[in-house]
């Protein structure tokens, strides 16, 4: 469906473009000119550190989530509050902030306290785009917990199991299901926010666009096929979490 | 010899509602109680405080001359002695029948796979459902189920089981197949305490009913007198109610 209405929206356009003519000049990323294809080479070299930046910052997102998420379910106030507070303030941050704070910020805060650390393009990236995206994972982990029966954990300490021991065997592996879709559908955002990277001198996709169109001046063209790389790397991913779903579905009917 | 359960002047409350009143119970090894009473007088609530899934707010609970309190040691230790079957089977619906049954055996108590196996299979024989072991949950009737979840607190080796309706959410002619697997239980002596309606199985199976109502226990005594002449009229009018179904 959305490949469909953006293939008819893109074809608008390229006709648009043949149209009046001047308008469009694809030979800036023509495979056939040397020169084409090696800007679409030095465009396509961003895949790497969009893949690999995303992937990291799932990841942890994933973990902080759950460490964030768990004792938020607690019966105790002391350990739901700390929990509480984490989501809702970093749910509050935009993310281009955030990234300037983590970037130009905390390498400062760390010298304060002693700590000399050089925190580059990358990793800045990556810790801000998790940290921001886990408010929204433990959310997901704890909604999905919450949706198992209480009847579980009831069973489970009778038969003597403690939290850890119930989380593991009884509640997560059921809550799993619920769980997957939704952290799958963030990261295809974590994906497509690593493109604010690019503005603290990551070397991703959106930075190697920018970057040339200062040297090559032709913004429609190489815009385009940016939004294009973007388009097949969550297309990948939303057929993933199709095949996965529809894997764990079946699961479920056996 | 020491009470099995000595219950003293329990009180409960959920926020300002007193769902328990001032309870009084002792059980002894090997009894068999059966608890009834109008829907909402505290059953479960009762039954839940003696395995610690609700907290109590006052009074004694003692298992087995162990005094139930907020810490975690003593929880476990009762929790290890108590067993409890719920209404609605609450069997764990990702494992299979026999991995429900050895799940307890091998992370709580320590058993190999194989001495856990050996146990549940033992223990689905008596249920009389051995050859489900291999099924999911789900693929079970309902009587099958709660026989299932009967196993799996047996594979812990309680000495004491707590039954919550365990006949309720089930079809008539199921309920039949479950009562007799807890009879057989009680005459092998294992002390417990059963909330239910079905007066059939009270008759043939309780050593002393328990009637409650409003949080307090109303009426107590030997079933036969309990049936032919209750004392309250609260009571008459409860077993009049049910006994017409
Ligand atoms: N978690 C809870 N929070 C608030 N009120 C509760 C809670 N659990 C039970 N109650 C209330 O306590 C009272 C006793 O409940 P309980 O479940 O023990 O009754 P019951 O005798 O088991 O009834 P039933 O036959 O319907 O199972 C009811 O009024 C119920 O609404
Ligand atoms: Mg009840």
């Amino acid at each position: 469906m959305t490949l469909r209405t953006f293939s008819i929206l893109f074809l608008c356009l390229l006709l648009a473009g043949c149209s009046s003519s001047g308008t469009w000049g694809w030979y800036v990323i023509d495979p056939t000119t040397k020169q084409g294809y090696n800007n679409i080479r030095f465009l396509l070299n961003g895949f790497g550190a969009t893949i690999l930046l995303s992937i990291i910052a799932a990841v942890l997102s994933m973990c902080i989530g759950l460490i964030v998420a768990l004792p938020g379910m607690s019966h105790n106030r002391w350990l739901r509050m700390p929990s509480r507070i984490y989501i809702e303030f970093i749910r509050a941050i935009p993310l281009l902030p955030m990234l300037f704070w983590v970037f130009y910020g905390l390498p400062v805060v760390l010298k304060s306290m002693g700590i000399n650390a050089n925190i580059d393009a990358f990793w800045g990236a990556i810790i801000t785009l998790a940290i921001s995206d886990s408010a929204f994972t433990a959310e997901i982990y704890r909604s999905g917990i919450q949706s198992i029966n209480k009847g579980q954990t009831e069973a489970a300490k009778t038969i003597g199991l403690n939290y850890s021991q119930t989380m593991r065997y009884i509640i997560l592996p059921q809550a799993i299901k619920r769980i997957l879709p939704p952290l799958a559908n963030q990261f295809i955002y974590i994906v497509k926010m690593s493109a604010f990277a690019s503005v603290i001198g990551m070397q991703e996709l959106t930075r190697r666009a920018n970057e040339l169109v200062v040297t090559e001046y032709r913004p429609l063209e190489i815009y385009t096929l940016l939004i294009l790389e973007y388009l097949v790397l969550v297309l990948i991913i939303s057929f993933g979490v199709r095949w996965l779903e529809r894997k764990m579905g079946a699961d479920e009917s056996k | 010899m020491a009470k099995a359960i000595e219950i003293k002047r329990l009180n409960k409350w959920f926020g300002s509602y007193q769902a328990l009143k001032d309870i009084d119970l002792n059980v002894s090894h090997g009894e068999r109680i059966v608890i009834c009473g109008p829907s909402g007088s505290g059953k479960s609530t009762l039954i839940r405080c003696i395995n610690s899934l609700e907290h109590h707010d006052s009074g004694e609970i003692t298992v087995d001359d162990i005094e139930l309190n907020q810490n975690k040691a003593s929880i476990a230790a009762i929790g290890a002695e108590v067993g409890m079957v719920f209404q609605q089977f609450n069997l764990f619906p990702h494992l299979s029948v026999l991995q429900n049954l050895t799940l307890g055996p091998t992370k709580v108590r320590g058993l190999s796979r194989s001495e856990a196996e050996e146990r549940a299979m033992r223990i689905l024989e008596r249920v009389q459902i051995p050859e489900q072991a291999y099924k999911q949950p789900s693929e079970l009737s309902g009587g099958q189920q709660q026989r299932v979840a009967i196993a799996r607190s047996l594979c812990m080796e309680p000495k004491i089981m707590l039954f919550d309706e365990p006949t309720s959410a089930l079809d008539p002619e199921m309920i039949a197949e479950v009562l007799d697997v807890i009879v057989d239980l009680a005459e092998d002596g294992m002390t417990m305490i059963v909330v239910t309606h079905e007066m059939g199985f009270a008759r043939r199976a309780a050593d002393r009913m328990v009637f409650m109502d409003k949080g307090e226990i109303i009426e107590m005594g030997a079933p036969k007198d309990f049936f032919e002449a209750p004392k309250t009229k609260r009571c008459k009018t409860f077993l009049n109610q049910i006994l017409q179904h």
